[in-house]
């Protein structure tokens, strides 16, 4: 007790020989004639030269060359540094901004808009022309499994991904110029909004889908020689009655699988970085923005192409070729389109199994 | 009236950082977030020089050609605003500015963008003039209170201009003629090399 009081004592008496002592200062302060005369006028006294320069920036040391080439490289991009915590700041003049932007809204938007109503236009004409292709031996009734409940799984997957992250992507680059005059700004920026959520999401279910088809179907989808033939022989697409010899997937099918394969691994690794935004230090060398730029351009091209591309696999899958939507719907195909479309497969099949519709029967029944 | 415009005088600049000092108070910006900015070319050098940056309010601005959902638009004096009501935070204003101007705050989820934000040459945006909500979302409205953009105002040197293009350019002229060759006399040394002032 009495060393706390005491303590306090002494704490007291030098706050009191604090106050005297500021106090004095202060009035000295006040009292001083020459700081007096200071505060009556911030301007210089009447003697005082002043304009000593004459008309020239003072110091000289930056009038004395011009500073022209600064600005040139400025200009190019030279990167100063800031006080800033963020340093990427120190860039003046992005000139990159104005490439991607011509990029973004002349080729690519360009282009992307001819490929697809070109390809819509095509198909068009190719379901005037040739109709739908029907199965020339008429369908026979006996089914023969196709796809397994894995591999229509891992589609659709991929396909139901695939359309919203088309949509979605599609709305960002077309949406301005169809949807925002109809629906308004408002409606239009909120339904942007949920489509940049979602995009942001699905992709994760793409990747998934694309990962599993690579697995599952790889083994089937090298070349093989009939492949050449396939192809010399337009897939038998334009003739009628015309049936090239094709193994589980015809050279088509194949083409296709290693354009997703490889787009979707294009679209995986652009889009990841494109979802952490600073994090992925890819091309190396280059500014985060330059990157980003690289990455939505290449991820917008590898996209449209591969729309412009699904568009005719959903028509030869859907409306364009009689029984061929049952691959993927049920699984089971008729052993008829399976022995005109692909050959080679359906004779594998007939061999390791005796009876045709055996795969089916196989799987457990329900209890009923 | 020309367009609004700011020009930084880099021979006057003194890299005091007030003016971004003075937009971050004056309109309330957040952390992480710099609407201006002091960049030092060849700092501690001879030579050096700092100029100071913000949305330069471009005619044919790249951030409103190439927004998605058309959020941009231009007054009448020039300025170009934005609706942070329509963002949807793409981050394609970002990737197209030259300048740097448009910036994101992180939220959610993978460092995703919230609603961009960027100079508004202290002009609000599309909310009622000088009100609250208007405040929240973009700052300070000083040209609806008749006044010109604060950095501007404060900077010590008055290396920073700001206001009627017009205006700005007509003192920029005068400064460049009363210092002789030199400073604003672009391409001189190139011209007439090793002739100095």
């Amino acid at each position: 007790m009495t060393a706390i009081s005491g303590c306090r004592r002494w704490v007291a008496q030098l706050a009191i020989l604090a106050l005297i002592a500021l106090g004095t200062t202060f009035a000295l302060e006040i009292f001083d004639p020459q700081n007096a005369q200071a505060q009556s006028s911030v301007r210089p006294p009447a003697n005082a030269t002043t304009n000593v320069t004459g008309g020239t920036v003072p110091g000289m040391s930056r009038s004395s060359e011009s500073a022209s080439e600064i600005w040139r490289a400025v200009r190019k991009g030279v990167k100063g540094t800031v006080s800033i915590p963020d340093k990427k700041a120190g860039i003046l003049v992005q000139s990159e901004g104005d490439s991607w932007r011509a990029i973004r809204n002349g080729p690519i938007t360009n282009w992307g808009a001819i490929g697809l109503a070109g390809m819509v236009s095509l198909l068009a004409l190719f379901y005037l022309v040739r109709g739908k292709i029907l199965v020339d031996h008429g369908m026979s009734g006996r089914t023969i499994t196709r796809f397994a409940d894995i591999e229509r799984m891992a589609h659709w997957l991929l396909a139901v991904s695939f359309i919203i992250l088309a949509l979605t992507g599609l709305n960002i680059i077309y949406g301005k110029y169809f949807l925002l005059p109809i629906l308004g700004k408002s409606a239009f920026a909120a339904i942007s909004a949920g489509g940049k959520w979602l995009h942001n999401y699905v992709a994760f279910a793409f990747m998934a889908g694309l990962v599993i088809i690579l697995v599952i179907w790889i083994k089937d989808n090298f070349p093989t020689k009939a492949d050449f033939i396939w192809l010399a022989k337009g897939g038998g697409m334009f003739t009628r009655g015309v049936h090239p010899p094709a193994n589980k997937f015809n050279a088509g099918q194949k083409i296709l699988f290693w354009l997703v394969i490889w787009g979707g691994l294009g679209l995986s690794l652009t889009g990841i970085a494109l979802l952490f935004p600073f994090q992925i230090d890819f091309p190396a060398g280059m500014e985060p923005v330059q990157q980003m730029q690289f990455a939505t351009v290449w991820h917008a091209i590898i996209a449209l192409v591969l729309t412009v591309v699904v568009i005719a696999h959903i028509y030869i899958g859907t409306m364009g070729m009689e029984g061929a939507f049952d691959a993927m719907g049920s699984g089971e195909v008729d052993e008829n389109w399976a022995k005109e479309h692909h050959s080679i497969w359906a004779k594998e099949v007939s061999k390791s199994k005796s009876k045709p519709r055996r795969g089916r029967k196989t799987r457990a029944a329900p209890a009923e | 009236m020309a367009r609004m415009k700011f020009l930084v005088d880099a021979e006057r600049c003194i890299e005091c950082n007030a003016c971004v000092t003075a937009c971050k108070n004056e309109n309330e910006i957040p952390w992480g977030i710099n609407r201006r900015r002091v960049v030092t070319i060849n700092d501690g050098k001879p030579g050096e020089r700092s100029i100071s940056v913000a949305c330069m309010h471009c005619s044919d601005a790249p951030c409103m050609a190439v927004c998605p959902v058309d959020v941009f638009y231009e007054t009448d004096e020039g300025v170009v605003l934005h609706s942070k009501d329509l963002c949807i935070g793409c981050g394609y204003c970002f990737y197209a500015c030259p300048f740097g101007a448009p910036q994101f705050p992180q939220v959610g989820n993978f460092g995703s963008r919230g609603k961009m934000d960027k100079c508004t040459f202290c002009n609000g945006g599309p909310e009622t003039d000088k009100s609250d909500a208007e405040f929240k979302k973009y700052g300070r409205n000083r040209l609806a209170e008749g006044k010109l953009p604060l950095c501007a105002e404060m900077c010590s040197t008055k290396a920073l201009l700001a206001g009627d293009g017009d205006v700005v350019s007509d003192i920029y002229r005068e400064r460049v003629v009363s210092r002789g060759f030199g400073s604003g006399a672009w391409g001189w040394g190139r011209a007439y090399p090793g002739q100095g002032a």
